[in-house]
């Protein structure tokens, strides 16, 4: 690089990458739209929490939604469990160790009961974000408008009646004071009544579950990141002997 | 271009061990590709063991089942077909069952782990079709002399009570034990050894 | 080692008496194939893009193997790749992180042309093929978007496909018969997986070949724009050329490796990339009522897309995200200028390329729905959205098609104030 235009090129060159990167680094606003509520915390390595977000399914969530993209067998293999472990203390559904997790609630009963099936959460934090999972399962209150008497903040008029009700207690809404001609909105939430768990100790269920939610959607993240690491410093030393090689032939260009 | 200082032996080095990482390298990538062919998790759990109740099958019965898509025959063989099983030895290919078409458990007499119950995949060792149960012992139009056993329709293979394949017939081997176990007096599980064997 | 070179020789022998072509050909695209000794950083992206093809043709077959091109079978066997078939995950995840890998180096790959006058005489063709490669990508890459049939591919099929009505006469009837149906549904996804595995991919080989037979016939410009074949040695060789096998296989497979690590860390550890790579609302499957919140193509479309998204008029715009194409394809004759080499132009071509380039991306930004963040963080929740991302929009695509005006009137008026060109190359690493 000995002549100046070369610089001025190189500058121009430097000057779109710098506008790349800032794309980039500017880009996690671009998920404030479904981002904005706290950071999950959660941890899918942690398997114990992994296992506690399943129990926590199993007992709470199982019976009206499914989880169709996960076998018994996978989830066995992704929390650590032994085929007798998931089928003494997971397995409430009958179904076989390799079958997917499918509620035994029927489609037909559903929507006699609830209009609309409940939706698989296979891919539910894929596609809403972990963030989103565990704002929502701590956002409900008791809201005698609704058909069931319970609204959510994160999910306004959800169709869900809240189904940790005894773990959490029951919140209610301290709302805004009305704005001439528009409706209240809510400023926020109070626990009223404490269910059978603290709110410390509410915070690390839905953590577990989240984690546990976030892992079925992702399982391949586990062996992903044990491999990963490998596979990168493979590459890298792969890429110092391309160097080295590279260094040597070019020894004859003058 | 060529120069006279440069190292050929250093060169040929490094062009070797470079070429033996990347080799390495795509060796390893390529795994992963081949054993997309192993079974899925879905084709898994569909050839996931089988337990079938055999109370209800009477002495000369033969009943069959599915597994892994397979026919799975049982047959509750009687004192007669079993008289006679010893005796076909001479007429058989692998009287013995040398070749590894059972469990090492089943590799006797009786090819079964209980002598009355025959458990096999009906499956021709020839080409695959389904030999068809021919149980009384009597003069068949295929064999003069039959004591019993299967006879496939397709190219005329023949085998015994014990699914052992008669000598002079296309079918190279006698038909597979599949590994099972009985979970009771009256249950087999089919698709798992017995606690212990291998 | 003897022994083993003999039997080589042997070999190589055996092949020469039967088919001479293929040591002519050798001798031709590599190991007489002579480049410019003075290739810099830009120059990485052609090979790397071979590279990326081949990882897509190879993933791309597996995944054939288990993907049911059905509208209620297409998103389940997805899942059922990514979870049931050993390694599922990561061939897929190859195959969609070389997708936007793809782009990537292709982007860097035209930018590195348009640096350099790599589209200049004598190497126009080279540029249309390169160009015709660029779109056949991008058909390529749309129909393979839609086969998951996730609800971002049922709209972003929808939404593409529409834009087809804005041809006169015809438009509606086209859409129809593109969709084959009213709207995206099993034709659709029938036919694009036909053409997205078989059609395209055969159609993209040969762009590349017939691409690499043209630059092969020419020669490879260089950062300095200097035609080495006007010095030549004793020997007939390009005194500035050294042969491309083996110095720029093993400077290539330095590279092949630096960007291997990158792919590998996204693949492995973020092979989402935040949803720019796969997108959320991809995991929800395909459903006609539902529109998702927010209907942006893949990041790699993003900047035709809001070229077409800040024209206020169906036509009009459609028009205009054909022209930002054409206008690529045309550029060999819209610069007269005598310099190929952005170290030897004029002033005003260095700052012109350099805001395009900026344009480029900030355009991006704006078909990825980012600039609404942007706003909010710059002018606070109550800035109206719409107003600033228009005028901003707009003038970014002003300033687009404005690099196109400038080059041809910069040039052909004699404006541009350039630099003597060097004989020979001046650097090399």
């Amino acid at each position: 690089m000995t002549d100046k235009t070369c610089r001025a090129s190189m500058r121009a060159l430097a000057a779109l990458l710098l506008a790349l990167v800032v794309a980039l680094a500017a880009s996690p606003a671009a998920f404030a739209e479904e981002g904005g509520y706290p950071d999950a915390n959660i941890n899918v390595h942690d398997q114990a929490s992994l296992q506690r977000g399943a129990r926590l399914f199993m007992n709470y969530c199982v019976g009206c939604h499914s989880l169709k993209y996960m076998r018994y067998s996978q989830m066995a293999q992704g929390l650590g469990l032994t085929e007798k472990q998931v089928m003494d203390n997971l397995d409430f559904t009958g179904a076989k160790f390799g079958q997917p997790i499918v509620s035994a609630m029927s489609e037909a009963d559903a929507e006699k009961w609830f209009n609309k099936a409940p939706p698989d959460l296979s891919l539910e934090v894929s596609a809403k974000g972990a963030d989103w999972v565990a704002a929502y399962l701590k956002s409900f209150y008791l809201d005698p408008a609704t058909p069931s008497g319970w609204n959510n903040t994160v999910f306004p008029n959800v169709a869900m009646p809240f189904p940790l009700w005894q773990l959490q207690g029951e919140q209610v809404a301290v709302m805004n004071p009305p704005e001439d001609g528009q409706p209240a909105t809510v400023k926020s939430l109070k626990l009223a009544h404490q269910g059978s768990m603290t709110p410390a100790q509410y915070d690390r269920a839905v953590r577990d579950l989240t984690a546990f939610l976030a892992y079925v959607s992702t399982p391949d993240e586990l062996p992903r990141s044990r491999i990963g690491a490998w596979v990168v410093l493979y590459l890298v030393l792969f890429t110092l002997f391309a160097l080295v090689l590279k260094k040597e032939y070019w020894k004859d260009v003058h | 271009m060529a120069d006279e200082s440069i190292n050929k032996g250093r060169r040929r080095f490094l062009t070797a061990s470079t070429a033996v990482i990347g080799g390495a390298g795509l060796i390893i990538t390529a795994i992963p590709f081949v054993e997309t062919w192993l079974p899925s998790a879905r084709a898994e759990s569909a050839g996931a063991p089988i337990t079938v109740d055999i109370g209800k099958i009477e002495s000369g019965q033969r009943v069959r089942y599915g597994w892994r898509s397979q026919p799975i025959d049982i047959v509750n063989r009687t004192p007669k077909q079993l008289e006679w099983l010893a005796k076909q030895d001479p007429r058989l290919r692998d009287p013995d069952s040398k070749e590894p078409q059972q469990p090492k458990y089943c590799q006797n007499a009786t090819r079964s782990i209980k002598p009355e119950w025959l458990v096999f995949i009906d499956i021709c060792t020839h080409l695959g079709c389904v030999p068809d149960y021919y149980g009384d012992i009597k003069p068949e139009p295929f064999d003069p002399d039959w004591k019993g056993g299967y006879y496939c329709p397709c190219h005329h293979s023949r085998y015994d009570m014990a699914a052992r394949v008669y000598k002079g017939v296309p079918a190279p081997l006698n038909m597979v034990v599949p590994p099972y176990h009985f979970v009771d007096d009256t249950h087999i599980q089919i698709g798992v050894d017995p606690k212990g064997a291998v | 080692m003897g022994a083993v070179t003999q039997w080589f020789n042997d070999l190589t022998q055996w092949f020469n008496d039967r088919a001479p072509g293929l040591g002519v050909a050798y001798k031709k695209h590599l190991s007489e194939y002579y480049a410019p000794k003075n290739f810099n950083f830009m120059y990485y992206f052609g090979s790397l893009a071979l590279l990326v093809l081949v990882n897509q043709i190879v993933t791309g077959i597996f995944l054939t193997m288990f993907y049911t091109p059905t509208a209620s079978g297409a998103f389940d066997s997805v899942q059922y790749i990514m979870r049931d078939v050993h390694w599922g995950w990561l061939v897929r995840y190859m195959h969609e992180t070389g997708a936007s890998m793809f782009f990537i180096v292709v982007y860097l790959h035209m930018f590195r042309g348009l640096m350099y006058g790599s589209y200049k005489k004598p190497r126009e063709l080279v540029w249309l093929l390169g160009m015709l490669i660029f779109l056949a990508l991008m058909a390529e890459a749309f129909m393979g978007y839609v086969l998951p049939w996730g609800n971002m591919s049922f709209w972003g099929a929808k939404v593409i496909i529409t834009l087809f009505s804005a041809v006169p006469v015809v438009g509606e009837q086209l859409v129809t018969w593109i969709m084959g149906s009213f709207v995206p549904s099993d034709p659709t996804l029938n036919r694009f997986f036909a053409l997205h595995v078989v059609a395209m991919p055969l159609v993209l080989l040969l762009l590349v070949v017939l691409h690499l037979g043209a630059l092969h016939e020419v020669g490879s410009n260089n950062p300095d724009g200097v035609e080495i074949k006007k010095h030549k040695g004793p020997d007939g060789r390009p005194l500035d050329g050294i042969p491309f096998h083996p110095y720029y296989t093993v400077k290539d497979l330095f590279g092949v490796g630096v960007f291997l690590v990158i792919c590998a860390i996204v693949i492995f550890f973020e092979p989402t990339v935040g949803g720019f790579f796969l997108e959320h609302d991809n995991s929800i499957p395909a459903n006609d009522l539902v529109t998702p919140a927010s209907i942006k193509p893949v990041w790699y479309f993003s900047p035709f897309y809001a070229i077409l998204r800040m024209i206020p008029s169906k036509g009009f715009g459609v028009l205009a995200l054909l022209a930002s194409i054409v206008a690529l394809f045309l550029v060999p004759w819209l610069d007269c200028g005598k310099v190929k080499s952005i170290r030897y132009r004029g002033l005003g071509y260095k700052v012109a390329l350099t805001i395009f380039a900026i344009v480029f991306v900030l355009l991006a930004a704006i078909g990825a729905d980012l600039t609404p963040g942007w706003i909010v963080d710059i002018f606070g929740p109550n800035a109206d959205i719409t107003s600033i991302e228009n005028l901003f929009g707009r003038t970014l695509v002003v300033l687009y098609f404005g690099y196109f005006v400038f080059l041809w009137a910069y040039t052909f008026f004699g404006w541009e104030k350039t630099k003597p060109v060097p004989e020979r190359v001046t650097t090399h690493d």
